[in-house]
């Protein structure tokens, strides 16, 4: 339950940056993306359902207040946190590139898949130009917050299960 | 302890059942255009109040920032404000006859009063979409204040959007630059119906929005008119300024004609608009 408690705490107050501090620091009218930041590494600290239910959640918010159909960005989300999920086993925490890496191309197949559904079954053929104005600058600015916010959601973590930890040596 | 062998269901199962569950939602909301779920109001009480939170303390810091810049920002700021009063009044005088020629085309069509007499409910912009494919956001107003689906959001005098989303306290807004807007249009001066389509591209790259299938046989459409919604629109009231048209060329067909406008509104910087109660 306090698990649970803070984990969504950590969504609300990134969903609440993302959509007011990050947009005002935006470059070029690009932003990061917070929650998907935040899937990718429940994804890979805490193992595929861990991920899958983080993603639905994130992608249940942003389908709340900006999807046109409900449930796209949840599949989106949680699909990003399955697989994220597969890396757990070579997860280690001291190690930052691992992360780097994952949540940039989590952003990168996101933006991709977001182009292919939304924009080019629109008759957008124009991929290079969206590659090099969306794709490209939101998979830079997401790697550089990354390096910030990833410190903080490990120390969430393992606050966490140094609690979890706790309260389970105290009942056996 | 007790919890883990209580219930543990294969994640991959999870997953294909919350895929389909999406699934069915995405055709759902997709075909019957469910607009108000429970979730709507909940997630209005808790996301609400902290965004317009964040948004003050934003405010009040910009405040704090530009009174420390201005002391310096004023000094240059004077000698460019002299020599743009002399540039401003030469301006001012074509203004004038310009405005004169406005007052009596709003007389020609009748909107002048019609734009004036809708009732207009004030919000504050929130949030922005928080992704960066398309150009939405959050009001903080919402049913409480009479807002519907679908009415008309203006600010700077122009046309901001529409509202596409409600719930008690917040409202989202498809501006007239996302990616999947459309709005029937017309010329002003020549009534010449157009459509306008927002764009990702063609904002990125030029700052402005293209028109196109404007029916102007006579050609009296030329660079600088402003285009202003039509009447034949189902969900935009008529006579709301857009913007002015920045180049206009025919089309391969010899029957219409394509162009670009600019938008009088800065979507950039927008941090209050006007919502019009008034629904067509």
């Amino acid at each position: 339950m306090k698990k649970f408690l803070i984990f969504f705490l950590t969504v609300f107050v990134c969903f609440a940056l993302q959509c007011t501090v990050f947009k005002a620091l935006s470059f070029a009218n690009i932003s990061p993306d917070l929650l998907l930041i935040i899937t990718s590494c429940v994804g890979f600290m805490k193992g595929k359902k861990q991920g899958m239910y983080a993603g639905l959640l994130c992608g249940i918010i942003v389908d709340i207040f900006f999807g046109n159909v409900f449930g796209f960005y949840s599949l989106l989300y949680m699909y990003i946190g399955y697989v994220n999920g597969f890396f757990n086993k070579i997860f280690y925490p001291e190690d930052i590139k691992l992360p780097m890496i994952l949540i940039g191309a989590s952003d990168l197949s996101y933006n991709f898949l977001i182009y292919f559904f939304l924009f080019l079954f629109r008759g957008r053929t124009d991929f290079v130009f969206y590659l090099l104005h969306t794709i490209i600058p939101s998979f830079i600015y997401t790697i550089l917050v990354t390096i910030i916010l990833y410190r903080i959601l490990l120390r969430i973590n393992e606050y966490l299960e140094n609690s979890e930890r706790r309260s389970n040596s105290k009942f056996v | 302890m007790k919890k883990k062998s209580k219930f543990n269901l294969p994640g991959k199962y999870v997953l294909l059942a919350l895929t389909v569950l999406c699934l069915t939602l995405i055709v759902i909301t997709y075909k019957f255009d469910i607009s108000s779920t429970p979730l709507q109001t909940v997630s209005g009480y808790i996301f609400i109040p902290v965004q317009r939170g964040i948004n003050n303390l934003g405010l009040w810091f910009s405040d704090k920032a530009d009174n420390l810049n201005d002391i310096k920002a004023l000094q240059e700021e004077n000698d460019k404000l002299k020599s743009k009063i002399e540039e401003l009044t030469t301006q001012n005088s074509l203004l004038e006859s310009e405005h004169y020629e406005y007052k009596r085309l709003l007389k020609l069509y009748d909107l002048g009063e019609q734009y004036a007499n809708y009732d207009k409910v004030a919000a504050r912009v929130i949030g922005k979409d928080s992704g960066n494919w398309f150009s939405t956001f959050i009001i903080d107003r919402g049913s409480d204040n009479g807002l519907k689906e679908n009415m008309n959001v203006i600010s700077d005098g122009g046309l901001v959007g529409i509202i596409t989303k409600v719930g008690k306290n917040w409202a989202t807004v498809k501006s007239i630059i996302d990616d999947t807007s459309n709005v029937s249009a017309m010329d002003l001066k020549t009534s010449d119906t157009c459509v306008i389509e927002g764009g990702l591209e063609q904002m990125n790259k030029n700052q402005d929005m293209i028109f196109t299938k404007m029916h102007d046989s006579d050609s009296n459409s030329q660079i600088s008119d402003q285009i202003v919604t039509s009447n034949i629109s189902d969900k935009y009231l008529p006579g709301i300024l857009i913007g002015y048209i920045t180049s206009i060329k025919d089309d391969d067909n010899g029957l219409t004609k394509t162009g670009t406008i600019t938008p009088v509104v800065d979507f950039e910087h927008m941090q209050e608009v006007l919502v019009i109660t008034a629904l067509k």
